[in-house]
C-alpha cells in the first residue's frame, strides 16, 4: 500500500496558507452547521464561487470545502442539543438524547461529549479513507438496488428497539413517515404521487422542511404553551466538561458509531441522515438495558454524533476513487473540480495525487482544529440557554423560517413547514415520539426505490434479494439484531437470578 | 490578490455606471437561475454563461447564480412565468430535458410558448454504455442479443421513466423491435449511480451522456458502444462510432440553453441574444465550454425558439409511441 500521496498531501495541507484556509473553513462550517436547515451543501455552494474568484488553487479550494463539510457535521449538534432544533440532516438523532440532557441542566457536558465523539468519528473516518479507500471502492460498487434494500431491512430490524413502551404509537409514527416519503415523482413509473398538480411538490417533501417543522416549530409551540401555563423551565448550565465516567461509557458506542457511519458514508446511495439513524437504533438495541435512551443517555448522544462525522469522511471514498459522489455535498465538490478544469473520474487519484493527498491530510488536521475550536466554545454556546423565552421562541422561529426559505426560496415550503410543525405539536401532545416519523421517512424512501429497482432488474423474482454475499451477510445481521437482545436479556436475567440464589445461599 | 479584487470591484462599478448611461440595456444585475441543486446540469449551464460572459467582458458586473430546486426545473419554470416574467436581468438554464418534460405536461399548466427562448451555448450527446467486461463490442451485437433475450437486459439510467435517459433506452428497445414499456428499466439517481451499477454488474446497459461517461470510458471502467450524435464527436471520443454509422437511427442531442420571461422588454431580449452571439466566438467562451466537457452547439434568438418548439412537438410523438 503506497501512502506517498498522503505524505505529499500533509506537506501541502501544512503550508500556512492552507492551514489558515482550513481554520476559516472549520469555523464557518461550524456556524453553517449550527444554523437550522442550512447544511453543508448550502455552505459549500455559497463559498465555492468566492473561493474560485479569489483565485485559490484547486487543492486549497478542496481543503476549504472539506473543512466546511466536516465543520458542519460538528456544528449541527449544537442547536440539536440546546434547542431541539437539528442543525442539519445528520444531527436529527443527536437531539433525541442531547436535548433531554440539556433539559436536565447538563448542556455543557452534552456538548463536550458530543464534541469528543465527533472528533473520534472524524479521525477514524479519515484513517479509514486514507488506508482503505481503494479496497472500499469495491464495496461501494457491490451495493446494487437489492443490497440497499436488504441494508434497509437491517435498519428496520434495529428499529425494533425504538418500539419501547408504546409500540402502537411508534409504529403509527413510522407509517406516517413512510407515507410522507411517497409524495413526489415516482421514478419507476414516471408519474407524480400526491402532488396535487403543484410543481413544488414534484420532488417530494424536503427532509429539512419535515425536520424543522417536526422539531423546531413544535418545540417553539411547546415552550410557549408551558410559558402561558406558568410552567417555567429552569435552565441550568451545569459543568462545562464531560465526566470521566460518561466518557468511559461512551468509548464503545463511539467506536461502533464511527464504524457504522464510515461504511454507510462509503455507499453512494445513503447519507448522514441514514448513518446517524442506523447507528442510533443499533446502539439502542445493543446498550439500552434500562430504557434510558431518549431520556438523556450519553451513549445515545455519542453514537450518532460519531457516525455523522465518520460519514462525511466515508463519502469521499467513492468521490476520490470512482469519481462518483458519495453524498449531495460531495456532488457539489465534484462540480467544483470541474470549475478548475479537473474532470472528476476514476483517474483522479493518479492524475492529481497532490489534490487528493492534500484533501485527505486536511481532514486529519481539520478534525484537530474542530476539537480545539469546539471544546473551549462549549461555554459560549451553552449560554444560548440563558436567553429568556420571549427572545428564544421568536429566535427559533426566525432561524427556522430563514433557514428553510434560503434553501428553497419557496413560500410553499414555509407553509408546509408550519403545517407539519402544527401536526408535530399535536402528535407530541398525544404522546407520540418524533423519531419514528423521521426514521420512517428516511429509510422508507431509500427502501422503496431500491426494492422496486431490484425487482425491475430481476423481472419480479424476489430471489435477487438473496443472491450476493453482501445481501446474505446483511440478512444475517438483521436476524441477529432482532433476536440477540432477547437472548442476551434472558441470559442476563438468569445470571441475576442465579446470583440472587447464590447470595441467598451464602447467607446463613 | 487584494489588488486584483479591488481592480475587479472598480471595473464592476465602472461598468455599472456605464451600463446605466447607455441606451442598449445591459443588465445591471445579471442573474442566472438554476432549477436544481448546486452541482448539477443546470448549475453547469449557468456557470458556463456566468464565467465566460464576465471573462470576455460582455457583462461588467458578475452574474449571480441562484438555485431553485424542484421537479427537474419545473419549479423554476413556473416561478419565472408567475413572478419574474418581465425581469430583463434574469436568464434561466434549460436543456432538452426541459422540452421533454414540457411535452409530457410535467411542467404544470404552462407550455413551451409561456417563456421566450433565448439561445443555446453547448450540447452533450446521449451514449449507451456497457461495463468494460461486457462481451458486447458494438451496438449491433447488443441489439441482436437484446432482441433474443430482452428479459436478460436490465437497462439503467439516471432519471425516472419518461426522462431523457429513459427515452434513449427506449430507442434501443425500439431498434430491437421490442416494446419500450416491457423494458427492464432501472431508474437510478444520476449518472454516478449508473456507473457504479454498471461496474458492480447490477445492470447490463447504461444510458447516459457523453461528457460524464467519457471520463470513465477513458479510464477503462466502462465501454461506450455508440454516441447518439449525427457525426463523431471530437477529442477523446473520436474513436467511438455513432449509432447511425452502426446502422441504427438513434440521435439524442442534449442541448444546454436559456430562457427569459415572456414580458421582457424587446431591447433587453435583443441585448442578450446579441451578447450570446458575441460570446460564442470569444476564446474565453471556447475554453470555458471545453472545461465543462460540452460540445459545440450555438443557436440563438428566433432559430433557437423554433428549435425548442420543434423539439417539444417531436417529443410529444416519441412519448406517445413509447406509451407514456
Amino acid at each position: 500500500m503506497n501512502l506517498d500521496y498522503l505524505w505529499g498531501g500533509f506537506a501541502i495541507a501544512l503550508t500556512w496558507q492552507n492551514l489558515l484556509i482550513g481554520l476559516v473553513g472549520c469555523f464557518l462550517g461550524t456556524l453553517i452547521g449550527a444554523l437550522p436547515a442550512i447544511g453543508p451543501i448550502n455552505g459549500i455552494a455559497l463559498l465555492l464561487p468566492i473561493a474560485y474568484t479569489m483565485g485559490l488553487p484547486p487543492e486549497s479550494t478542496m481543503i476549504l470545502l472539506a473543512a466546511v463539510y466536516c465543520g458542519a457535521e460538528y456544528g449541527g449538534r449544537i442547536s440539536s442539543i440546546l434547542l431541539n432544533v437539528p442543525g442539519d440532516a445528520g444531527a436529527v438523532m443527536t437531539a433525541l438524547d442531547g436535548y433531554p440532557l440539556a433539559k436536565q441542566g447538563r448542556a455543557g457536558e452534552a456538548l463536550a461529549i458530543s464534541g469528543i465523539s465527533s472528533f473520534v468519528g472524524g479521525v477514524i473516518g479519515a484513517i479509514g479513507l486514507a488506508l482503505f479507500a481503494p479496497i472500499l471502492s469495491s464495496l461501494a460498487i457491490g451495493f446494487g438496488p437489492a443490497e440497499y434494500f436488504v441494508l434497509m431491512i437491517f435498519a428496520l430490524a434495529t428499529l425494533g428497539a425504538m418500539v419501547g413502551s408504546q409500540p402502537v404509537k411508534t409504529l403509527m409514527g413510522c407509517v406516517l413517515g413512510l407515507m410522507l416519503a411517497t409524495v413526489g415523482l415516482d421514478a419507476t413509473s414516471g408519474s407524480y404521487r400526491f402532488t396535487f398538480n403543484e410543481p413544488e411538490l414534484g420532488d417530494g417533501i424536503e427532509f429539512v422542511v419535515l425536520v424543522i417543522g417536526l422539531f423546531s416549530i413544535s418545540e417553539a409551540l411547546i415552550i410557549l404553551e408551558n410559558q402561558s401555563a406558568g410552567v417555567t423551565m429552569i435552565r441550568k448550565l451545569g459543568r462545562m466538561m464531560a465526566r470521566l465516567d460518561d466518557l468511559r461509557k461512551c468509548v464503545a458506542p463511539t467506536l461502533r458509531g464511527s464504524a457504522i457511519g464510515f461504511v454507510i458514508g462509503v455507499l453512494p446511495g445513503t447519507g448522514a441522515s441514514v448513518a446517524s439513524a442506523i447507528s442510533y437504533t443499533t446502539e439502542k438495541r445493543i446498550s439500552d438495558r434500562d430504557g434510558t435512551f431518549g431520556k438523556g443517555d450519553v451513549r445515545g448522544l455519542a453514537a450518532p454524533e460519531a457516525a455523522n462525522n465518520a460519514t462525511a469522511c466515508g463519502a469521499f471514498v467513492p468521490m476520490l476513487t470512482l469519481g462518483v459522489p458519495g453524498s449531495g455535498t460531495t456532488a457539489v465538490m465534484l462540480g467544483a473540480l470541474m470549475l478548475y478544469n479537473i474532470q472528476p473520474g476514476p483517474m483522479l487519484m493518479s492524475e492529481h495525487p497532490e489534490m487528493v493527498g492534500g484533501l485527505v491530510a486536511s481532514l486529519f488536521i481539520g478534525n484537530f482544529f474542530l476539537l480545539a475550536l469546539n471544546l473551549p466554545l462549549v461555554n459560549l454556546f451553552a449560554r444560548v440557554l440563558t436567553i429568556p423565552n420571549w427572545l428564544l421562541v421568536p429566535g427559533i422561529l426566525v432561524l427556522s423560517i430563514v433557514g428553510v426559505y434560503s434553501t428553497n426560496a419557496s413560500s410553499l415550503s414555509l407553509y408546509l413547514m408550519l403545517a407539519i410543525g402544527l401536526m408535530g405539536w399535536l402528535l407530541r401532545k398525544l404522546g407520540f415520539d418524533m423519531a419514528p416519523i423521521i426514521l420512517g421517512f428516511v429509510l422508507g424512501d431509500v427502501m422503496e426505490i431500491n426494492m422496486r429497482n431490484a425487482l425491475a432488474i430481476s423481472g419480479g423474482d424476489i430471489s435477487i434479494f438473496f443472491k450476493s454475499w453482501i445481501s446474505l451477510v446483511l440478512w444475517g445481521l438483521a436476524v441477529a439484531v432482532a433476536v440477540l437482545p432477547f437472548l442476551l436479556g434472558r441470559r442476563a436475567k438468569q445470571r441475576k437470578e442465579r446470583g440472587l440464589t447464590l447470595d441467598a445461599e451464602a447467607q446463613p | 490578490m487584494t489588488l486584483n479584487v479591488t481592480r475587479a470591484a472598480a471595473a464592476a462599478l465602472l461598468a455599472f455606471v456605464m451600463a446605466n448611461g447607455t441606451a442598449m440595456a445591459e443588465p445591471a444585475k445579471p442573474e442566472c437561475l438554476a432549477g436544481a441543486k448546486p452541482g448539477g446540469g443546470f448549475d453547469l449551464t449557468c456557470r458556463l454563461a456566468a464565467n465566460s460572459l464576465l471573462a470576455s467582458k460582455i457583462i461588467g458586473a458578475p452574474m449571480q447564480v441562484t438555485y431553485m430546486e424542484g421537479g427537474v426545473g419545473a419549479v423554476a419554470y413556473n416561478h419565472v412565468i408567475g413572478k419574474r416574467g418581465a425581469d430583463g436581468n434574469l436568464i434561466t438554464a434549460a436543456s432538452s430535458g426541459s422540452a421533454l418534460l414540457i411535452a409530457q405536461g410535467k411542467f404544470g399548466q404552462y407550455d413551451e410558448s409561456a417563456v421566450r427562448w433565448l439561445g443555446a451555448l453547448g450540447a452533450d450527446y446521449g451514449v449507451l454504455v456497457v461495463s468494460a467486461e461486457s462481451p458486447y463490442k458494438t451496438l449491433g451485437e447488443l441489439v441482436t442479443a437484446y432482441k433474443a433475450t430482452p428479459a436478460d437486459f436490465a437497462i439503467g439510467g439516471g432519471g425516472a421513466v419518461g426522462s431523457q435517459d429513459w427515452m434513449k433506452a427506449s430507442l434501443l428497445a425500439k431498434a430491437a423491435k421490442q416494446d419500450p414499456k416491457a423494458m427492464r428499466y432501472v431508474a437510478l439517481e444520476g449518472g454516478g449511480a449508473v456507473l457504479t451499477a454498471l461496474e458492480g454488474g447490477h445492470i447490463k446497459v447504461g444510458s447516459g451522456d457523453a461528457a460524464e461517461m467519457g471520463q470513465h470510458h477513458k479510464a477503462g471502467k466502462v465501454r461506450i458502444l455508440a454516441v447518439m450524435a449525427p457525426e463523431r464527436l471530437p477529442g477523446d471520443l473520436a474513436q467511438i462510432p455513432t449509432a447511425r454509422e452502426q446502422g441504427i437511427d438513434i440521435d439524442w442531442i442534449v442541448w444546454r440553453g436559456y430562457y427569459m420571461g415572456k414580458d421582457v422588454a424587446a431591447a433587453d431580449y435583443d441585448w442578450w441574444v446579441e451578447g450570446f452571439k458575441k460570446l460564442s466566438a470569444t476564446p474565453e467562451f471556447l475554453a470555458e465550454r471545453q472545461a465543462r466537457g460540452l460540445f459545440e452547439f450555438n443557436m440563438f434568438g428566433q432559430d433557437f425558439d423554433a428549435k425548442v418548439k420543434a423539439d417539444v412537438a417531436r417529443f410529444k410523438v416519441l412519448a406517445k409511441e413509447a406509451g407514456l
